[in-house]
């Protein structure tokens, strides 16, 4: 564990484990397989793994806390830290960096402020780069939360941003 | 809901169901998956208000379905029994449609396919269907994804009726053999012959996996037919669960497809529902059930032994094989891991029999296979094609050439796996042995169309730092061996080479392909050693002459304002963030290139095109 992410567990706010309990409840018993879709569930309910809850899903479940940091660290959905209200998904796959994304991402850097993989200051946007979509027919892409924008320039990224609040 | 109890019943069941289809004069088929991205929905809504208003709701059908294939016009509506396919399509455009094509009965030619002084307006006529082969895509588009009665009422588990009732499982994998299908995933392995180790495997119980972790940049065939066709790749898992004996599957599938995982999960409800899920399928005795489970965002899941460790609810590393999965997978148990393609081939084998499916192809590749074409090509989509045509038949016949009609490149074929085939091969009959040996590989079908402004070596860097991102870690090989390559290439690309950098790029590939635990670091190297072996004059140009021909590379070429074409008007120097560009009012504005920092803002913004890059 990085000392910034166990500098983030420490001061993790307090959070409301009801609906960790209630998720724990309706996957019981849970087996070590189910580790992946609890997690998942886990971070829908709470937008991101908060240390208290898994604490709690630890001391329920008898998987170790160790395990399962190593399972939120190696895959890239999952994050401990709280996200922006936006997330912001730019696909850097092969069609769209030959149609020109790396100039895209750069745009976006620029307009919201964040590198990649990083949140806004101010709790507005999540930065991701994407390998790739399955949409390369739009290139260059990005989504923004669930909605797709493509055939982008960086201009026109940049205003699209713009009516996130 | 009353079950399917034996092959009687699903005949008699489909027979309602094209009864109730009957009942319509034709179908609106509005592509709701990909196209959803540029409003489809909009324009089902809209068409459904229309025909009621128009009190047509009794004869036309608005159905939101698929792919149709041909991305490059989305979105894209389609007209039966008439076939004529309309895109782009706006919702100003419904009303005429509701007009022309379902009052009248013609075509609306302003919405079809342009065809010089005419228009095709089938999708029979239009080029870049007629030489496609639709086997596993012929009902993606033409049938509702959310409903199992339109999935059989286009023939649907029909094929998992004659094979769970009428055939052994021997005599399943024998016809599967023979038929002489092979891995789509990338790996070209022959199925039938996957499955009958697995069949044979002591121990148990046994597994089936769909592997739909679709991971590679610029393949999206798996995710069109999980969102298209989730019936067909469902059937397809029955058919092999039963050739292998196993009574639970899973489908593995990107967290990055939502609707795939939607349309799979409403699909599964909907088959088990039915009893075609659960136990005694079809009176046939067997049991089978399936699981979705998604990824969490890792390419090297695609990776089989990693697949299974996700699965368990591990870290996704992969482990030496053998043992291979057939004989020890999941829970240490025989299983089966089978693409996505793979299965939605499975269905239309057992229909029409191994005869058919061997007469597509060529001698070693048999059968059709899909390409997601990408990148610089105009008809951008997906196509089916029968393995052996060529790669000029696809990327110009099919693809349509060329976005404005310049030079053809490369196509970059099978991913981070794969390679960049150049030019002189253009006319190379695709299939599995003949794209090996000119160094990329069919892998899952991903082929992006590259222009002369790509610049190979990017490219090369462009797949390391993806492979480098996505190496799981666990050997040295990969983990540190493709960090190297990458930050060779990535001093290439900015102009600072090492004349020694070619030979140490080519000796690291070899080790790291020969030395890597799994596919992902085997093949990594093999986009850096195709760029190599086909476009080495760009590698030296860069080490050399400090040049990017491709005038990709930042800080290898120069921006240059074309006296002749600007007009003045100043935007450019507005924009400048060096602010290094000059000139008076209405007359020829000049960039200076010691301040210039290269940031190509002038280039995007000048609405006359006169900065070039030099």
């Amino acid at each position: 564990m990085t000392e910034e992410r166990a500098a983030t567990l420490r001061e993790a706010p307090a959070v409301d484990l009801a609906a960790a309990r209630e998720i724990l409840d309706r996957m019981h018993p849970v087996r070590p397989g189910d580790l992946i879709p609890l997690l998942q569930k886990l971070q829908g309910a709470y937008g991101y793994l908060p240390a208290d809850v898994l604490h709690e899903v630890s001391a329920a479940t008898a998987i170790p806390l160790s395990r399962m940091y190593g399972v939120i660290t190696f895959y890239s959905q999952f994050s401990t830290s709280p996200r922006g209200r936006h997330t912001v998904r730019v696909c850097s796959g092969t069609a769209c960096h030959v149609k020109g994304s790396r100039e895209l991402l750069e745009a976006i850097h620029h307009e919201i402020g964040v590198e990649d993989n990083g949140s806004t200051t101010d709790g507005r946007f999540t930065l991701e780069t994407v390998a790739c979509l399955g949409t390369c027919f739009l290139a260059p892409v990005m989504m923004v939360n669930d909605e797709y924008f493509g055939s982008l320039s960086p201009a026109q990224a940049r205003a699209i941003l713009k009516n996130y609040a | 809901m009353p079950g399917i109890a034996n092959p009687q019943e699903l005949a008699a069941y489909r027979t309602r169901a094209v009864q109730a289809q009957a009942r319509f004069k034709g179908r609106v088929l509005v592509c709701a998956t990909g196209c959803r991205a540029l409003g489809a929905l909009a324009l089902s809504r809209g068409l459904r208000e229309r025909i009621r208003a128009a009190g047509l709701d009794a004869d036309f059908e608005v159905v939101e379905t698929g792919c149709h294939g041909q991305c490059a016009r989305a979105p894209l509506v389609l007209v039966e029994p008439q076939g004529y396919l309309y895109g782009p399509v706006k919702v100003e455009d419904l009303d005429e449609i509701v007009q022309a094509t379902l009052v009248e009965g013609r075509p609306v030619e302003r919405l079809c396919e342009p065809a010089g002084d005419h228009v095709w307006t089938t999708v029979e006529e239009i080029p870049f269907y007629r030489s496609q082969v639709r086997e596993v895509f012929r009902d993606c588009g033409r049938v509702d994804p959310r409903s199992i009665d339109d999935a059989i009422a286009h023939g649907a588990y029909e094929a998992a009726a004659r094979a769970l009732t009428g055939m052994t499982p021997e005599e399943v994998i024998a016809e599967v053999t023979g038929a002489g299908l092979r891995g789509r995933g990338g790996a070209g392995f022959p199925a039938g012959v996957k499955w009958g180790i697995c069949r044979k495997a002591a121990g148990g119980p046994k597994y089936l996996i769909c592997n739909a972790d679709e991971g590679d940049p610029g393949a999206f065939m798996d995710r069109a037919l999980l969102e298209g066709v989730p019936h067909q790749i469902l059937e397809g898992m029955l058919v092999a669960a039963y050739a292998i004996g196993a009574s639970r599957g899973f489908i593995y599938v990107r967290a990055e497809y939502p609707i795939a995982v939607e349309h799979i999960g409403l699909a599964i409800e909907a088959a088990r529902n039915l009893g075609l899920l659960g136990r005694d399928i079809l009176g046939s005795g067997f049991d089978f059930d399936v699981e979705v489970r998604m990824g969490a965002g890792a390419f090297v899941c695609g990776e089989e032994s990693a697949l299974i460790a996700s699965l368990e609810g591990h870290r996704g590393t992969p482990r030496p094989r053998p043992p291979f999965p057939a004989i020890q997978g999941y829970d240490a148990s025989p299983t089966t891991i089978n693409n996505v393609e793979t299965l939605g081939n499975v269905p239309g084998i057992i229909l029409k029999g191994q005869a058919h499916y061997a007469g597509i192809g060529t001698a070693t590749s048999k059968g059709t296979k899909v390409f997601a074409l990408a990148g610089k090509v105009r008809n951008t989509g997906l196509v089916e094609v029968p393995m052996g045509m060529t790669l000029r038949q696809i990327v110009f016949d099919i693809g349509g050439g060329i976005v404005e009609d310049r030079p053809f490149k490369a196509a970059q074929m099978g991913g981070p796996s794969g390679g960049c085939v150049p030019a002189q091969f253009l006319d190379l009959p695709i299939d599995y042995e003949s794209v090996k040996e000119v160094g990329a590989i069919v892998g899952s079908g991903g082929l992006i169309v590259m222009d002369e402004d790509t610049c190979m070596v990017d490219m090369a860097r462009f797949f390391m730092t993806f492979v480098q991102e996505e190496s799981c870690g666990k050997c040295p090989p990969c983990r540190t061996g493709t960090r190297h390559l990458k930050d060779i290439l990535t001093r290439i690309c900015a102009g600072k080479g090492r004349e020694s950098d070619l030979e140490e790029l080519d000796r690291l590939s070899a080790e790291v392909k020969v030395s890597s635990l799994c596919g992902l670091g085997q093949t990594a190297p093999n986009p850096v050693l195709s760029t190599l072996q086909h476009f080495r004059a760009e590698f030296e140009a860069h080490i050399r002459e400090h040049r990017c021909p491709a005038k990709t590379c930042q800080g290898l070429f120069r921006y240059e304002i074309e006296p002749h074409t600007c007009i003045g008007c100043g935007i450019c120097a507005r924009n400048c963030p060096a602010r290094c560009i000059t000139g008076d009012k209405k007359k020829p504005h000049l960039i200076d290139p010691d301040e210039c920092i290269k940031c190509g803002l002038c280039f995007e913004k000048c609405p006359y095109k006169a900065i070039a890059k030099v």
